[in-house]
């Protein structure tokens, strides 16, 4: 097991490293550099060239990926070149707001999905299974932002039950917290749990028709014991990856929604990187939101390895 | 290919897919014709006007009518599937094929290429690529075509792994027939269907896709009458006119979701050993 992990560890660091390249070059192919957008109307020649040798920016490419690459490796992102803020700071002071829309989301969406996707197939062909399977369908084609939008003009300026934007800090205040986020939460996480709800229902399916579960039937055990010890265990597995690879897609829609609901995440500091050309700050973020997601899949694949001990690539 | 179809008839929900998105095609093709109104053309004494016999979903901002301009942002979506789907077909399944087929150190290039490609959130990427190369239709479709390419790319690299091993294709090798040749003949051929159901399924992707950068305002350029871009314009009215922004994201969900069960029905009818999977 210990050299599996070692293994799938090692695995992830030529991705890691291809991601540092994409994300320092990718950004380099943005037409106008920082210097350009920083002095804007007031830009001349000899000013930008004292400006792009104090940010180290008339060094060659590869010079200057290595710098920064080093820096990185020692912690030290740079600094946004507008709000002059250490960009680890400045991601690290919003990575909890989206932190906790993800695990809002993601709690939001197993909650509703894996009872509904295990009743469904327990029930199949049944009313229920129906009802359970069109809004499956319908979870998984509503565009996260349409469903922000919905819920703001229902349930905030109908209603008036939730505010339409903002954020208050957990800590400040729980209950308010909980007021700012239920509505992003739930319009990030439909998609996700139309997924899970699908896939958690196609491997019950699965599951109830192996023989073992035949076996335990026949023996006269209860349906209870059936679907809590026999069936959800084994059904869980496809789940789990399924479940990984969405918390990528929470990681990317958290941009949209929190651009919707006026969220100080991470997803809207790199929305205001891309469009200030602001380099530090959308290397920054493109490192973190893409390590995120290889780090995550390297904890599903593991989890998945605990699960299913027969797999071992 | 009769049973394909005669299992493809019997799955109601995937013909239903079928029928709404002839009806979509049918709107993008022909939408000068059937839209009521000129998509551009404002109208100061008609400005948001509530859904009335005159203006079935009623109008915007500008006076515009919104079920013209949904009717030719059908155009737009529709445009933009095809582009960015062909874009991420032709680069992905060269490259999958590629890699499972000639196997090696090209295998492992490609494979981490895609690898490292995966690792970005689609969205994201696609934000960064707009980022990169401006606001403007055909941009949007590069950007789209360019992050669904690795999917693509892995479904062709796995299905040829399965396929190229097969007797045909070392009775192909054998007589001396090439690799272009034994690609395009042999493994193509064997690997379309689940290519198709991907595309099927991509297409439903590409019109989110189009529809969330315009709504962020990275998308086409905002004198386009695209879903996405109606959507951003009417955020700012809701209050006032709830339909300028709830017609046009039903369109959009419409579309997307009769894709997906178009693709769930290809995929029961293409290889019914899947169907459990899809369910």
């Amino acid at each position: 097991m210990l050299k599996y992990v070692v293994k799938r560890i090692l695995m992830a660091i030529p991705i890691l490293i291809g991601i540092s390249v994409i994300a320092f070059f990718l950004i380099r192919l943005v037409p106008g550099d920082t210097v350009t957008a920083l002095l804007g109307v007031n830009y001349n020649e000899e000013q930008a060239l004292i400006l792009r040798a104090k940010y180290g920016l008339d060094k060659p490419l590869v010079v200057q990926y290595f710098i920064w690459l080093k820096n990185v490796v020692a912690g030290d992102f740079g600094n946004s070149f507008f709000t002059k803020e250490p960009v680890l700071s400045a991601i690290a002071d919003r990575l909890p707001v989206t932190l906790q829309l993800m695990f809002m989301s993601f709690l939001y969406s197993i909650f509703i999905a894996i009872p509904l996707g295990t009743i469904a197939a327990i029930k199949r062909n049944s009313a229920i299974d129906y009802g359970a399977s069109f809004l499956g369908l319908l979870g998984v084609s509503v565009p996260n932002f349409w469903l922000g939008t919905l819920f703001i003009l229902f349930f905030s300026l109908n209603l008036k039950w939730f505010p339409s934007g903002g954020f208050i800090s957990f800590l400040e205040d729980p209950v308010q917290n909980l007021r700012y986020m239920i509505m992003p939460s739930v319009a990030l996480g439909t998609a996700v749990g139309a997924v899970v709800m699908r896939m958690t229902r196609s491997s019950m399916l699965e599951v109830l028709g192996q023989d073992y579960i035949k076996m335990a039937e026949a023996k006269g055990v209860t349906d209870r014991r059936l679907i809590f010890n026999h069936a959800l265990k084994n059904s869980f597995i496809p789940v789990v990856t399924v479940l990984g690879i969405q918390m990528g897609y929470l990681l990317g829609g958290s941009v949209v929604i929190e651009k919707i609901f006026s969220l100080p995440g991470v997803g809207q500091l790199s929305l205001q990187a891309i469009t200030n050309r602001d380099y530090a700050l959308m290397q920054g973020c493109i490192l973190l939101v893409a390590s995120g997601f290889v780090i995550i899949n390297l904890l599903v694949d593991i989890i998945y390895a605990f699960l299913n001990p027969k797999i071992r690539y | 290919m009769g049973e394909i179809w005669y299992r493809f008839r019997k799955n109601k929900l995937a013909l239903f897919g079928f029928s709404v998105l002839l009806v979509f095609i049918i709107l993008a093709l022909a939408a000068p014709i059937i839209a009521p109104y000129d998509p551009f053309q404002m109208s100061t004494g008609e400005t948001l006007q509530s859904p009335n016999s005159a203006h079935i979903f009623g109008t915007d901002q500008f006076g515009r009518d919104i079920l013209s301009r949904i009717i030719h942002g059908t155009r737009i979506s529709f445009k933009v599937g095809i582009i960015s789907v062909g874009i991420s077909l032709v680069v992905g399944v060269a490259m999958g094929i590629c890699a499972g087929y000639f196997g090696g150190w090209i295998d492992i290039i490609i494979s981490r290429i895609i690898d490292i490609m995966f690792s970005f959130p689609d969205i994201f990427l696609a934000l960064v690529i707009m980022a990169i190369l401006g606001t403007s239709l055909t941009n949007v479709m590069i950007a789209i075509g360019i992050v669904y390419t690795p999917i693509f790319a892995r479904i062709a690299r796995g299905s040829t792994l399965t396929v190229k091993d097969n007797a045909y294709i070392e009775a192909a090798r054998s007589i001396g027939v090439g690799d272009l040749m034994t690609i395009i003949r042999h493994i193509l051929p064997n690997i379309l269907a689940p290519l198709i159901v991907q595309i099927t399924l991509s297409f439903g992707f590409a019109i989110r896709s189009e529809a969330a950068l315009s709504f962020l305002g990275l998308g086409v350029e905002p004198d386009v009458p695209s879903w996405g871009i109606m959507l951003n314009e009417g955020k700012d009215w809701m209050e006032l006119a709830w339909w300028v922004s709830v017609f046009p994201g039903l369109a959009a969900t419409l579309a997307i979701l009769s894709f997906n069960v178009l693709g769930d029905g290809l995929r029961d009818a293409l290889d019914p050993k899947l169907k459990n999977e899809s369910e």
